[in-house]
């Protein structure tokens, strides 16, 4: 899982970019080494087989030519053996067995030094026909050996019936051969793994720049729009880095902009009520005292007077529940939960509001939670508000005591009226959104419900509205059961008192 | 009949307000800055400090503290609710109750008469508690005089704010029973609806601050996590 919680498949051996790019160097490096160990082996071998092939059949030539005048012609087999162990015997350094024919009869092969000599049928018709010298490679018991044929020339320089073949090993050739391909095997590896060095430093010039944009990509994600890449170079991937800002840049700035006017948007709610909250601050002050004096006025003015005292009340709600919801939207709702008797705090607002006779009210005793009992207390009066204004009497507050062990806490609020629209429903926790259009206002300031679902939502909780069976709409509010949290109790030596202390110094740095 | 002073720069709001207090026979005196208040304090010599936290030049809070430094008269701050952080700050600098506004003439009077219940003489003479030779009270160090409204430490008489003062006799009447902010907030504060907690919260540590050693690990007025607070068991 990365920082963002996608799932990224996890790269097999051959997946990832520096495993294929370490692959491919290593392949290359491994062609371009055997091509060339190839190459070199074929090379070197005919080399050096060619120059000790030409130093045998030079020196046989040389060894003949020196010793066949001396032949008696036509010799007899004993010259003839002779001949041959003379020629063995010049072979110096070589270890040729040799054979000698006379018109295609070979010596008796007796007293010789070494092995027979097995003279191919074609080298003996190219020497003895054609009267040209032959040589020709061949394998014994998997060693390779040379053999020359040789016609000796009179001195005249005609072709005489004489011609002399030799054999010879070339295992020591083979051996440097064996040498070299071992050389190049030994090699080969070091190459490999060297090779595996620069394979590393091309795919972290390559990863790097990827792996870069890859976090700056999860950056931009996050919402950290000023994230930007270092180009460097001139490259494809200083392309990708340039684009990839440009368009990191462009983000921001419409962010910025839809930032601002939203900003712009709340903060002028925001001050429209909170400018409209002292023209109201100074009219309900004295709105009690038009009540007082209304009946001793003439009935057009006392009607004039009482509908200003109840309409003023009726806006103040209405700023108020204004305010209260540009406080959600700017984020500065905070919540101070308390434990609390939950069924006892129900009951307050029922009677702080003189409901408990409109209410059937079934709460349970001693159902404790954590939670702002000020906000609970305005889910709850907006609700029951809602069902005695907008649904019928009786209304019924229901509080569920959580099953041991359950973690919910469920309050329901049903009314008895004709219930919700089902096209309604989905809205009713819109802002002013307003159930009955034939209806051109409402009791009350529109808010009540969205601001209800503020509060349940601040508590973690949920709220939903439908539709009983039995005819009516419920609205079921579920909330999470906090039970002590160690780090929130009623000592004022907690996290709040902290933090009001620290912004007075600020406070009193600014004044 | 109590003599409010009343601190508050908007015009409309001041004369609004002294009209509706008027009307219920109290004596006003209005103040439209923080300074003009502080002068006109003395001579006046209220019952009761109308505070307003949002005020040109001295702030609410300054003003508060500055009164507090020398009297112990009861002060309410006028404040919007929800402007969370300066029901807070306002409680911290010593005031002892806040209303929130818009407010009707009939809660200001209420939360007035509640507030001054809570002191030693409301001011039609009559003393709040049953006269006699009610015995002092010594818990530790701590000596309490419930019919002289009276606390001491240490043979020195201490200077508690008049929310303090009722929440230490509220809470040493039944040494060891523990109350919830929300139980607190209706005896000692009578707010009927559910009102902020943290109102007790600042008034517990002032309290402290005053009458324990160490308010830290409080000896007096202890705190029960998740329940709320009791005095003692010593």
């Amino acid at each position: 899982m990365n920082r963002l919680g996608r799932r990224v498949p996890s790269r097999t051996l051959l997946r990832g970019l520096r495993a294929r790019l370490v692959v491919g160097f290593l392949v290359v490096a491994a062609v371009s080494a055997l091509t060339t160990a190839l190459l070199t082996y074929r090379e070197a071998r005919n080399a050096i087989l060619q120059r000790s092939q030409d130093i045998a059949v030079n020196d046989l030539r040389a060894q003949v030519n020196s010793l066949a005048p001396e032949l008696t012609v036509p010799p007899a087999q004993e010259d003839l053996d002779n001949f041959r162990v003379q020629l063995e015997r010049s072979g110096k350094s070589r270890e040729w067995d040799i054979s000698v024919h006379y018109r295609g009869v070979p010596d008796s092969d007796e007293g010789g030094l070494r092995r027979g000599v097995v003279v191919p049928a074609d080298l003996k018709s190219s020497v003895e026909k054609r009267h040209v010298p032959a040589f020709q490679r061949i394998d014994r018991a998997g060693a390779p050996w040379l053999l020359i044929g040789m016609p000796v020339r009179q001195s005249d320089g005609q072709a005489s019936a004489l011609s002399v073949y030799a054999q010879l090993p070339l295992s020591a050739e083979e051996a440097n051969v064996e040498a070299l391909v071992s050389a190049a095997q030994r090699g080969a590896l070091p190459v490999l793994i060297l090779a595996v060095i620069p394979a590393l430093l091309a795919a972290r010039g390559v990863l790097r720049p990827v792996r870069g944009l890859r976090q700056a990509a999860g950056r931009i994600a996050e919402g950290k729009l000023d994230t930007r890449l270092e180009v460097k170079g001139a490259d494809e991937l200083a392309d990708l880095s340039r684009t990839f800002n440009d368009m990191a840049a462009r983000l921001e700035e419409s962010m910025a902009e839809l930032r601002r006017l939203e900003a712009n948007s709340r903060r002028f709610a925001a001050d429209v009520s909170h400018e409209l909250r002292t023209p109201l601050a100074a009219m309900t002050a004295v709105t009690d005292v038009l009540d007082e004096d209304a009946d001793s006025l003439d009935p057009d003015t006392a009607s004039a007077v009482r509908l200003i005292s109840q309409e003023t009340g009726k806006l103040a709600r209405m700023v108020e529940d204004l305010m209260e919801v540009s406080r959600f939207d700017a984020g500065a709702a905070a919540l101070h939960p308390d434990e609390v008797d939950v069924g006892e705090t129900i009951r307050k607002t029922l009677q702080a509001r003189a409901w408990q006779k409109r209410v059937v009210a079934e709460l349970p005793e001693d159902v404790r939670a954590r939670l702002d009992p000020r906000r609970l207390d305005v889910v709850v009066a907006n609700l029951v508000g809602n069902a005695l204004h907008h649904g019928g009497e009786p209304v019924r507050v229901v509080l569920h005591a959580p099953e041991p062990g359950a973690d919910r806490l469920l309050i329901e609020v049903s009314d008895s009226g004709p219930g919700i629209d089902p096209e309604v429903l989905p809205h009713v926790f819109e802002r002013f959104y307003k159930a009955d259009s034939a209806r051109a206002r409402s009791e009350g300031s529109g808010l009540g419900l969205a601001i209800a679902m503020e509060n349940v939502r601040l508590h973690g909780g949920t709220m939903r509205a439908a539709n009983s069976p039995e005819g009516g709409a419920v609205f079921t509010v579920d909330l999470p059961l906090r039970h002590d949290e160690p780090n929130e109790t009623a000592d004022a030596d907690g996290p709040d008192a902290t933090s009001a202390a620290g912004t007075r110094t600020a406070k009193e740095n600014d004044a | 009949m109590p003599r409010v002073l009343l601190i508050e720069d908007d015009a409309a709001v001041r004369d609004g307000v002294t009209l509706a207090l008027r009307r219920r026979g109290h004596e006003v005196a209005a103040a439209a800055s923080g300074e003009e208040g502080l002068t006109v304090l003395p001579g006046f010599r209220p019952d009761i400090v109308l505070l307003d936290l949002m005020l040109p030049g001295k702030d609410g809070f300054q003003v508060c503290r500055l009164i507090r430094a020398e009297r112990q008269l009861p002060i309410i701050m006028l404040t919007a609710r929800g402007d969370d952080l300066d029901v807070v700050l306002g409680l911290e600098a010593g005031a002892d109750d806040y209303i929130v506004k818009p407010a009707r003439g009939e809660v200001l009077e209420a939360r007035i008469r509640a507030v001054l219940r809570r002191t030693a003489l409301p001011a039609d003479g009559a003393p709040a508690v049953e006269p006699g030779p009610a015995p002092v009270e010594t818990y530790g160090e701590l000596a309490i005089d419930r019919a002289g409204l009276v606390v001491g430490k240490g043979g020195q008489d201490l200077a508690l704010a008049p929310s303090e003062m009722k929440l230490l006799l509220f809470l040493s009447a039944t040494p060891g029973q523990v109350f919830s902010r929300q139980q607190l907030l209706e005896h000692v504060w009578e707010h009927s609806y559910h009102g902020d907690a943290r109102l007790v919260d600042a008034c517990v540590m002032r309290l402290r601050t005053k009458i324990e050693d160490t308010p830290r690990s409080p000896r007096y007025v202890q705190t029960v996590r998740g329940f709320g607070y009791r005095f003692g068991p010593l």
